[in-house]
């Protein structure tokens, strides 16, 4: 149980600088994801809080302690590897034992600890085998137990899932939620797929290049994306958008497209006249409308899901994608017309990306 | 015309048999390299043992004499000094050589400055033909000229140079130093190539576990790394116990035979003496513990149960 405070952290591998100044405020039994894209940094500030990794500049705070120079096995933290690096040659339960073995436990509490893990995690019909005679999810498992068997005050998982067939993924993220919700271990977990962090997190870090875009809330990330990154990083399908640009008239604002259909009235307080914005709709926010009402656009694929549709076509001179939860009958080619829904429309400036409000 | 494709179907069936047939393919390609192996390697292994029960002689044609050879060995104290000398030379310097090699392998494995200059310079002794070292050897261990007693005198350690190699014991060290010398460069590098294969997050995973370095050498590295130890040290004591050159070029076996190996020994009867029966005798008497050797690494070496792809469930 700790809290983790990252304040103005740097890394360089030799001359090159892959984190830019990172801070980040974990609370206590949060569940704390940090998501990006691959090569964004999430791995290397996660090994520096492990104590894998130095760190060139800033602090690691755990508990009000600054730990930049605490040796990994101090700070009394857990990690679960992507390819989750089980001791090939130890059987199952010497491999969540380990830890408590290195540090001189006796035997009876041993026992205990990891026939109660091996218990929460399913796995007490496994503790004879080795890593190798168990499948992938049973692994991850391992993995997990030989964490929560000591206790620690934080968890890091990088990337835990990303080599689990799809349907096993979603299981595990359930599995891994529930298990913070008994354990209650402030966790800190990375993974590049946004839906894994939407699902699992209390609070979502969102990295690109080694600088945090935006914190917060998995739904106000949804709802009020920062920049166009990571509009179009949150939500799956990804939001569209349409280049355009602002024009008044009769004291209301309007975004109009690069081919000159009139996308829709917006709050326009700092979205000046002329001033070419990107304008961003989610694939669900778009609604059928009559005939003569809405913007026009000519299906190109049209793709069902079963819980939904997902229709792609042209608008505004940009591809956009459309998510029908109800089932019109579509067709390729067909002309369809459609309205944004009011209020949901997200004004970014084209030049820095960032929103207009 | 049932009959006549019968017929089709039989001559077919003969040559497309033999063409398809996996064993007999493989006999067939196995053959050359089977005769190969007959010539090369069986028949002087025979002939060797043939010899052994004869009392042929250079220059005479021997006959069967059975085991005599055999039993004058037996009475033979020069004989038995040879395997008492063979079986320290071995061990001695094979545990050795597994020692510095291990380490000389961990701490290349290690992020350290000219590694590839280092790991050339390691490599060296290797490179060097085997009667080369061993004359550089015979001239480091010179009586007179020797450059270790030159700087232990000028550093004022002793007063008189040192005779390496005409004492019986101080000449045992010094061959067996040498085949150290020369033999660590494959210890090394074979194990090197082992530690390289182990995934460096299990060390990561074991640091978080609260290993210290030697835990973490204890418990994740040379568990890891005993398939391959088996299989150098295999190798390394089966070169080691053959070992001729070395020897015989630095002291053809003295002084008063303390540094006579079984190969050593059998060459000088054999070849130097002439008694080839009796060479090939002592030299036949090797194969029993070469055996065991092998023998105990084929038993040793087995698949560990955690490895993978194997069957030993
Ligand atoms: N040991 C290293 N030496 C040099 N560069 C590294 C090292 N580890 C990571 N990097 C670089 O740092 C950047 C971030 O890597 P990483 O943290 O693994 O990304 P992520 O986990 O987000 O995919 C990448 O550009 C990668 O090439
Ligand atoms: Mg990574």
């Amino acid at each position: 149980m700790a809290d983790v405070e990252i304040c103005d952290v740097r890394k360089s591998f030799g001359a090159t600088e892959v984190l830019h100044g990172v801070s980040i405020s974990i609370p206590d039994e949060s569940f704390t994801v940090l998501v990006g894209p691959s090569g964004c940094g999430k791995s290397t500030l996660l090994r520096m809080i492990a104590g894998l990794e130095e760190i060139t500049s800033g602090d690691i705070v755990i508990d009000d302690e600054i730990v930049n120079r605490v040796p990994p096995k101090q700070r009394d933290i857990a990690m679960v590897f992507q390819n989750y690096a089980l001791y090939p040659h130890m059987k199952v339960f010497d491999n969540m034992a380990f830890s408590l073995k290195l540090a001189k436990i006796d035997q009876a509490a041993i026992d205990k600890a990891v026939h109660e893990a091996a218990a929460i995690l399913n796995l007490e019909d496994y503790l004879d085998r080795y890593p190798r005679q168990l499948s992938g999810g049973q692994r991850q498992r391992v993995a997990m137990g030989r964490a929560i068997v000591r206790k620690p005050r934080v968890f890091l998982f990088d990337e835990p899932l990303s080599n689990l067939d799809a349907k096993l993924r979603v299981q595990m993220r359930t599995e891994i939620r529930e298990l913070h919700q008994r354990l209650k271990s402030t966790s800190i977990y990375v993974t590049h797929d946004q839906i894994e962090a939407m699902t699992m997190a209390d609070q979502i870090v969102v990295m690109r290049d080694g600088y945090i875009e935006q914190t917060g809330a998995p739904l106000d990330l949804y709802d009020y994306p920062n920049n166009v990154f990571v509009a179009g990083f949150i939500g799956s399908p990804a939001m569209n958008f349409i280049a355009g640009e602002v024009r008044h008239s009769d004291g209301r604002a309007e975004v109009v497209a690069g081919d000159g259909t009139v996308l829709g009235e917006v709050e326009a307080n700092g979205a000046a006249a002329g001033r070419p914005v990107l304008y961003g709709m989610r694939p669900e926010h778009f609604v059928l409308a009559g005939e003569n009402e809405g913007l026009p656009m000519d299906i190109s694929v049209v793709e069902p899901t079963g819980a939904e549709i997902l229709v792609v076509g042209r608008l505004g001179g940009c591809e956009v994608q459309i998510a029908f939860k109800e089932r019109h009958d579509l067709r390729y080619g067909q002309r369809i017309h459609l309205k944004p829904r009011p209020g949901m429309a997200h004004l970014f400036d084209q030049e820095t990306g960032e929103v207009l409000r | 015309m049932a009959a006549a494709s019968d017929l089709t179907r039989t001559e077919v069936g003969l040559f497309e048999r033999l063409r398809n047939n996996r064993n007999f393919l493989g006999l067939l390609f196995m053959l050359p390299a089977g005769v190969l192996l007959l010539v090369f390697l069986t028949y002087p292994l025979f002939l060797g043992v043939w010899l052994g029960l004869t009392d042929v002689k250079v220059g005479r044609p021997g006959r069967f004499i059975g085991l005599e050879n055999y039993f004058w060995l037996f009475e033979d104290s020069v004989f038995w000094l040879s395997v008492f000398n063979t079986f320290l030379y071995t061990v001695v310097a094979s545990i050795i050589k597994f020692v510095l090699g291990l380490w000389l392998a961990m701490i290349l494995n290690n992020h350290i400055p000219f590694k590839a200059f280092i790991r050339a310079i390691v490599l060296m002794p290797f490179i060097v033909p085997t009667v080369l070292s061993a004359l550089a050897f015979w001239w480091i261990y010179d009586s007179q000229d020797s450059v270790i007693s030159w700087i232990l005198i000028e550093m004022g350690l002793i007063d008189t140079t040192i005779d390496f190699l005409g004492q019986p014991n101080s000449a045992r060290a010094s061959v067996i130093a040498a085949n150290i010398w020369r033999g660590i460069p494959f210890v090394a590098i074979t194990l090197l190539a082992g530690l390289q294969t182990i995934p460096p997050s299990l060390h990561e995973a074991a640091t978080i576990d609260g290993a210290t370095d030697w835990q973490r050498f204890r418990h994740i590295t040379f568990p890891l790394l005993t398939p391959i130890i088996a299989v150098v040290m295999t190798f390394s004591v089966l070169f080691t116990f053959t070992d001729f050159q070395l020897i015989w070029v630095m002291t053809r076996g003295g002084p008063i035979n303390a540094t006579h190996l079984m190969a050593t020994l059998s060459y000088q009867r054999a070849i130097v003496g002439g008694s080839l029966g009796e060479g090939a005798a002592i030299a036949t008497a090797m194969i029993p513990f070469l055996l065991s050797a092998i023998l105990f690494s084929y038993f040793g070496l087995q698949r560990r149960k955690w490895q993978q792809g194997g069957r030993d469930d």
